[in-house]
C-alpha cells in the first residue's frame, strides 16, 4: 500500500524535506505521498511525521495553537508511530528543554533533555562528517544554530556523537538528529526513517 | 569509522543559505529595543531585526541613518532566543564587520540606511555570516547573489505602509523569472553581458578615458569576464528552478495580515515587517495576526478572522507624496 508522510508545514525546511522523502521513497522502490501538515486533520491518515528545522520558539507555538500539538501526542499515547525530529524538531521530541526552554510547548516524547542553540550563534554553524551508528560511511552533517541533547535516559539510544556531544538519537519508533539532513542530497537518513515504516 | 576532522567548515555557502531556509514561511519583524524583540518572539516572530529607529522614523526624522549602536544590538540579542539581524548601509563592510563580531546572524545590507559606498555593494563572500540584500527587479537580485548574499528581498518602500512597490518589485522579478524560461542560451548570455554592465559604470566614473575589457577587474579582484559568467551560471539556474535559487522574502511598506497574504500569494517566502507593527495602534495583536496570516495565507477565511478588531494600522504614505529623491529603493543599483 502507498503509504503517506506528513511533514509539519508551519515554517521553514518544509519542501527541502518533502523533496528528500520523494526521492527516497523512489530510491527504495516504495510508492508514497508527502504532504504538509499545518491542522491536526490533515495528519491523522499520515503513516509518519517528520519535524523540520526551523524556529523551534515559533513552530512550538504555531503547532500549539493548531491543536497539533495535542493531537500529536495523543494519538502516539493511543499507538505508537514513526516520528522524525531535526534540529528544530529535536526540540520538540525531547521531554526536557534547558536555557530558554520555558519558550518552547514540547511533545515530550523522547527520554533526553536538550539545549537550544548548544554551539552559539550562526557565526558558530558547521558542517562536518559525522560517523552514525550503522552507516559504513560518514555523512556529512550540517548543523545550523543547532541544539543537542546534553542527557538522554530510559529507552533512549545515542546513534551519533559530534565532539563527545549528542547529536542523534532513537527511542522507539521516534528519531531525532541536531542537524539538517534535508539540506544535502545524501538520502540515507530519510531511507533509514523510512524504514520504520512498516 | 574515521572521521576526517579537516572537514570541518564554517562560513560555507550552504550554512549561509541553510540558515535563510530556516527563514521561510516566517515573519521578521523590526524592533529597536529588548521589550519589542520579546513581543515579537511572543507573537511568533521567526527572527527580529534590530534597529536604532523603524523606517517610518527614519523617513520623518531625516538625517544620515546608520548602523545601530551595539549597545542596543547586544540588548535584544540577549532578550530573546530566535535570530538576531542587523543593518548595515550599503557598501560599508567596516559596519558588517562590527555586526558579524558582535555575533548578529544576519545582516541586512540595506537602502533603509544611507548608502556609503556610490560604486559597489559589499563583497558578502568575505564574511562567515549571511546576508540579505533588497532587490527591485532580477538583475538587481542576480548581482546581489553573485556577491555573496543568501537571500533576497523586495525593497518596496520602507516605513510608507504602502505594499504597492513591494508588489511592483515582486512583478518585477516574477516576471523577468517567467521570461527566462522562453528564452534561448544565446539571448540569456546578452542578459548576462546586460546584468553585468553596472559594475562596468562604476569603473567608468572612477576612469572615464579608460575601455572596460574582459580582463579589466570591475568589482575586488573579479575580472568583467568573470562577472558575466557568474551572471549566467545564476541566470541558468534561475532558468530551470523558476524561482530565485535562494530565499525570496517580501519587504517595504508591509501593514496588515491581508499585505503580507498578498506577497505569500504572489510567491514570497516569508515577510519583512518594518513600521508596521510597532507603529500601529496594538502591535501585540497586529504581529500575531500577520505571523497567522503568513501560516494560512491561502486561506481567506483565515485572513478575515485575523483582520478582525486590530486597531489602527499605520497611518501610511501615498506614493505621489514621496519625491524620488526620498524614496529609499533608488537606493543600490
Amino acid at each position: 500500500m502507498p503509504i503517506k508522510v506528513g511533514v509539519i508545514g508551519m515554517q521553514g525546511a518544509v519542501e527541502e524535506h518533502i523533496r528528500m522523502v520523494e526521492r527516497a521513497l523512489k530510491s527504495m522502490g516504495k510508492g508514497g505521498t508527502t504532504v504538509p501538515i499545518r491542522r491536526p486533520e490533515q495528519f491523522l491518515d499520515c503513516d509518519a511525521l517528520i519535524i523540520p528545522g526551523g524556529e523551534s520558539t515559533t513552530i512550538s507555538k504555531l503547532l500549539a495553537n493548531s491543536g497539533l500539538t495535542y493531537a500529536i501526542k495523543k494519538r502516539y499515547d493511543e499507538a505508537e508511530f514513526p516520528i522524525m525530529g531535526a534540529c528544530a524538531g529535536m526540540i520538540l521530541l525531547a521531554k526536557k528543554v534547558i536555557g530558554d526552554g520555558k519558550k518552547i510547548i514540547s511533545l515530550e516524547l523522547m527520554d533526553m533533555e536538550v539545549k537550544r542553540n548548544a554551539f552559539g550563534r550562526q557565526r558558530e554553524s558547521f558542517e562536518t562528517d559525522l560517523g552514525v551508528k550503522n552507516f559504513d560511511a560518514p555523512y556529512r552533517a550540517v548543523f545550523i544554530r543547532a541544539p543537542v541533547a546534553t542527557r538522554v535516559w530510559g529507552k533512549c539510544e545515542v546513534l551519533a556523537r559530534f565532539d563527545q556531544k549528542i547529536v542523534m538519537v532513537k527511542q522507539d519508533s521516534c528519531f531525532a538528529l541536531a542537524y539538517h539532513p534535508e539540506l544535502t542530497s545524501d538520502l540515507r537518513i530519510h531511507q533509514y526513517f523510512l524504514s520504520f515504516i512498516e | 569509522m574515521k572521521i576526517d576532522l579537516s572537514k570541518l567548515r564554517y562560513g560555507s555557502d550552504l550554512l549561509k543559505k541553510g540558515f535563510a531556509s530556516m527563514q521561510k514561511g516566517g515573519v521578521i519583524m523590526d524592533v529597536t529595543d529588548a521589550e519589542q524583540a520579546k513581543i515579537a518572539e511572543d507573537a511568533g516572530a521567526v527572527a527580529v531585526m534590530a534597529l536604532e529607529r523603524v523606517p517610518a522614523d527614519i523617513r520623518a526624522e531625516g538625517g544620515v541613518a546608520r548602523m545601530a549602536d551595539p549597545t542596543k544590538i547586544q540588548e535584544i540579542m540577549g532578550a530573546v532566543s530566535i535570530p538576531v539581524m542587523a543593518k548595515c548601509r550599503i557598501g560599508h563592510f567596516v559596519e558588517a564587520q562590527a555586526l558579524e563580531s558582535l555575533g548578529v546572524d544576519m545582516v541586512d545590507e540595506s537602502e533603509v540606511l544611507t548608502p556609503a559606498d556610490p560604486f559597489y555593494h559589499i563583497d558578502k563572500h568575505r564574511f562567515k555570516i549571511p546576508f540579505v540584500c533588497g532587490c527591485r527587479s532580477l538583475g538587481e537580485a542576480t548581482r546581489r547573489m553573485w556577491e555573496g548574499a543568501a537571500m533576497i528581498r523586495t525593497k518596496g518602500e520602507a516605513g510608507t505602509g504602502n505594499i504597492i512597490e513591494a508588489v511592483r518589485h515582486r512583478h518585477m522579478v516574477k516576471e523577468s523569472i517567467r521570461k527566462l524560461g522562453q528564452i534561448d542560451e544565446s539571448m540569456l548570455r546578452d542578459l548576462s553581458v546586460e546584468y553585468a554592465q553596472s559594475y562596468v559604470k562604476a569603473i567608468n566614473t572612477i576612469f572615464p578615458n579608460q575601455k572596460v575589457e574582459g580582463s579589466t577587474p570591475v568589482f575586488e579582484e573579479h575580472a568583467l569576464d568573470e562577472v558575466t559568467r557568474g551572471m549566467l551560471e545564476i541566470l541558468k539556474e534561475i532558468k530551470t528552478l523558476q524561482r530565485l535559487p535562494v530565499v525570496d522574502f517580501a519587504a517595504g511598506g508591509i501593514a496588515t495580515p491581508a499585505d503580507a497574504a498578498l506577497m505569500m500569494q504572489m510567491g514570497n517566502d516569508g515577510v519583512f515587517v518594518g513600521s508596521g507593527i510597532f507603529k500601529s495602534s496594538n502591535p501585540e495583536q497586529r504581529a500575531r495576526a500577520i505571523v497567522e496570516a503568513v501560516l494560512h495565507f491561502d486561506e481567506p477565511e483565515t485572513i478575515a478572522e485575523v483582520s478582525k478588531g486590530l486597531g489602527e494600522a499605520m497611518r501610511g504614505i501615498e506614493m505621489e507624496a514621496i519625491p524620488k529623491e526620498q524614496k529609499l529603493q533608488e537606493r543600490g543599483w
